[in-house]
């Protein structure tokens, strides 16, 4: 940082200004506004702050924000991190990370999958991490098969960059093939539903359990040097080690292994990272537990279909459960992709349905089979369940709603 | 045309979910066996993927959207296995959405060539200047006897009717096949560009296609959910309100 010129100087300081503004105004945590102040005055600012910084990228449909703040508490091991910790995942978010840090020699960035070219280019990262792809705001984003093509065309024109990818994805392998150096980790994909034919030769894939390959190309699924078996991650050496994570579900352990991986090439010995990601308790308020009246409800994000199938996973047996739908700009404005998803898993406990299309929803359960009551918000969720505990799915602007409610919990 | 009045069990077949089967249209096939269910009829599902050999003696076929290289591929599998022409002859009825529904027609476009379709509804597909994304409403042909047509279009394609078909409805708000159609049926085969899924959103046009197998007309069933979701969609279609370019990716803060 210190041999910025002066105009990325006075860009770095109206930055922090406009942050703190925006954040002690309420608005925000200020991440966006700060960037995009800053961006405006020196266009180049994020690539001047990444510089002479060991960088990591993270990327993918789901689990990116967790994985991130995983990577962060890794790093810790080693230093201040700079981390863009509140979701904000586009290019003003990742300026405000790096200039709120300046100190930090080390960057764990979550990137929006749309920006992973951007981002190669701009912050030279060491470590690029590619979580999995799936359908997700099909009414604005891009299909998936065009997204791994966009990012199979980003890396082959970084050749140098290591990237640790997720090999029980075909679509997330096949773009990360681009590369020569890649670490592979697998801990099984629950959604399969997007990488039925070839990425490589559009012909069907072979499936059986987590393994996948195509008898045409011979495109196959790479052995994985990063595993989770069970609650242990096993390293490429074989040295496993336990995890005790304070964040439920199957999905959270592959994150953690990813996580370890990318600490892993930053030179942090697994023995020292496991202990650091006990401490992730809540994310942005994603796995956060809020009370009122006696009842403790958990709200878990899902935002699309994949994200759905893990929540379920995540699910305290007999719990009741509020499903919030929201279909805002940010979330997609198409519900189909509810149909993608099969709610069996809910079924035998109270299921209460709300949020801005909570009718899409109930129409869902119905032909599902399964009962539900539809109520006007999440209070009246809360008071139609009984005391104890409740778990909450909802989507992004309807999980963001329930943040608001409770002081934006984190 | 053969219809099945004492129909004990009703034969719904989806094609290929492994190519077409992007948009939540699975839905269309879990709405027909609900409503069938609830009128005392039982239900067999099969599930074609691209690698079998599709059943002739189905009673109502359903194929759904897709991107481009599998609608292309959808689109070749089906014209090489022949059934369907088969099948339609025999008196089956046909739903199709988006990319499935342009497979029907004569020819459409994927990654920028023309592909051959199977021509069982008289159509043509071309790729329009820009995606059109959003919800759809529109008045279906009173032929048919079912209430305004709602739904979600995601499509980049441009559909052109024949004589030999006809549109499934006037479009009221969004685009469909112009701006000024959506859709189209011939006989029993139907298709539409709208997703939602389409049935969930349009339950009578769901029992339409029930009734054209069964040939009598179905007993009403409890509709406070749909009938409340259809209110609903169908009050937040406001011309003044389009949403917004797809292709404007927005700040999630």
């Amino acid at each position: 940082m210190t041999n910025l010129s002066p105009r990325a100087r006075l860009a770095t300081a109206l930055l922090r200004t406009a942050a703190t503004l925006s954040r002690v105004s309420g608005r925000g945590d200020g991440s966006v506004i700060g960037g995009r102040v800053g961006l405006k005055v020196e266009p180049r600012l994020l690539a001047l702050l990444a510089e002479n910084r060991q960088v990591a990228l993270i990327s993918g449909t789901n689990g990116k924000t967790t994985t991130t703040r995983f990577t962060a508490a890794a790093l810790g091991a080693l230093g201040p991190v700079a981390t863009n910790s509140f979701g904000a995942n586009m290019p003003t978010g990742h300026t405000t990370a790096l200039a709120k840090a300046p100190e930090a020699s080390n960057a764990v960035l979550e990137v929006d999958e749309h920006y992973l070219a951007q981002l190669l280019l701009e912050s030279k990262p060491r470590v690029v991490a590619l979580l999995n792809l799936s359908r997700d705001q099909l009414d604005r984003a891009m299909e998936v098969g065009m997204l791994a093509e966009k990012w199979r065309t980003a890396l082959t024109a970084h050749p140098d960059v290591h990237v640790i990818a997720n090999a029980d994805d075909p679509m997330v392998t096949w773009a990360a093939q681009a590369v020569p150096r890649v670490t592979w980790v697998a801990g099984g994909q629950r959604w399969q539903e997007d990488s039925w034919a070839c990425p490589e030769c559009g012909k069907r894939l072979d499936r059986y359990g987590e393994y996948w390959r195509c008898t045409n190309c011979g495109l196959t699924r790479p052995s994985p040097q990063w595993s989770v078996d069970g609650d242990q991650v096993v390293d490429p050496t074989g040295q496993r080690a336990t995890l005790s994570l304070q964040l439920p579900g199957q999905v959270n352990r592959n994150n953690a292994a990813t996580a370890l991986a990318i600490a892993a090439e930053f030179g942090v010995p697994l023995t020292e990272a496991v202990p650091q990601l006990s401490k992730v308790r809540s994310i942005a308020g994603r796995y956060a537990v809020v009370r009122r009246d006696g009842r403790r409800a958990r709200l878990l994000l899902a935002k699309n279909p994949a994200g759905w199938l893990e929540a379920f996973d995540m699910l305290d047996p007999g719990v009741p459960v509020t499903l919030c739908l929201n279909a805002r700009e940010v979330d997609g404005y198409d519900t189909s992709w509810i149909y993608d998803v099969d709610y069996s898993p809910v079924l035998g406990r109270q299921v209460l349905v709300t949020g801005d299309r909570r009718f899409d929803l109930a129409v869902r359960l119905q032909v599902n089979g399964i009962d539900f009551t539809v109520v006007d918000n999440f209070a009246a969720a809360l008071r139609a369940a009984p005391e104890g505990n409740v778990e909450v799915i909802a989507n992004y602007t309807a999980f963001q709603d329930i943040r608001s409610e409770f002081d934006r919990v984190n | 045309m053969s219809t099945r009045p004492s129909l004990s069990t009703l034969r719904l077949v989806w094609l290929y979910p492994d190519l077409l089967s992007t948009y939540g249209d699975r839905g269309n096939l879990q709405v027909l066996a609900y409503r069938a269910i609830g009128r005392g009829i039982d239900v067999d599902i099969v599930e074609v993927t691209s690698d079998k050999h599709m059943p002739t003696e189905g009673d109502i076929y359903l194929i759904g959207g897709g991107e481009d290289g599998p609608q292309a591929l959808a689109a070749d599998r089906l014209r090489a296995d022949g059934s369907l022409p088969r099948a339609v002859n025999k008196g089956a009825v046909i739903f199709s959405v988006c990319a499935g529904y342009q497979i029907m027609g004569t020819s459409f476009m994927a990654k920028g060539e023309q592909h051959a379709g199977l021509g069982l509804l008289d159509i043509h597909s071309q790729r329009g200047d820009k995606r059109a994304v959003g919800e759809l409403a529109g008045q279906i042909d009173p032929r048919l006897h079912v209430p305004t047509l709602t739904g979600f279009e995601n499509h980049g394609g441009r559909t052109f009717i024949g004589p030999n078909a006809a549109p499934l409805a006037k479009v009221t708000h969004g685009i469909g096949n112009d701006g000024t159609t959506e859709g189209a049926w011939a006989g029993r085969i139907m298709g539409t560009y709208l997703h939602g899924p389409a049935l969930a959103r349009n339950p009578l046009l769901a029992d339409l296609l029930l009734s054209w197998v069964t040939g009598s007309q179905l007993v009403p069933l409890d509709d406070t959910w749909p009938t409340a979701l259809r209110n609903e969609r169908l009050a937040a279609v406001n011309p003044k309100q389009l949403p917004p370019d797809a292709n404007n990716a927005m700040e999630l803060m």
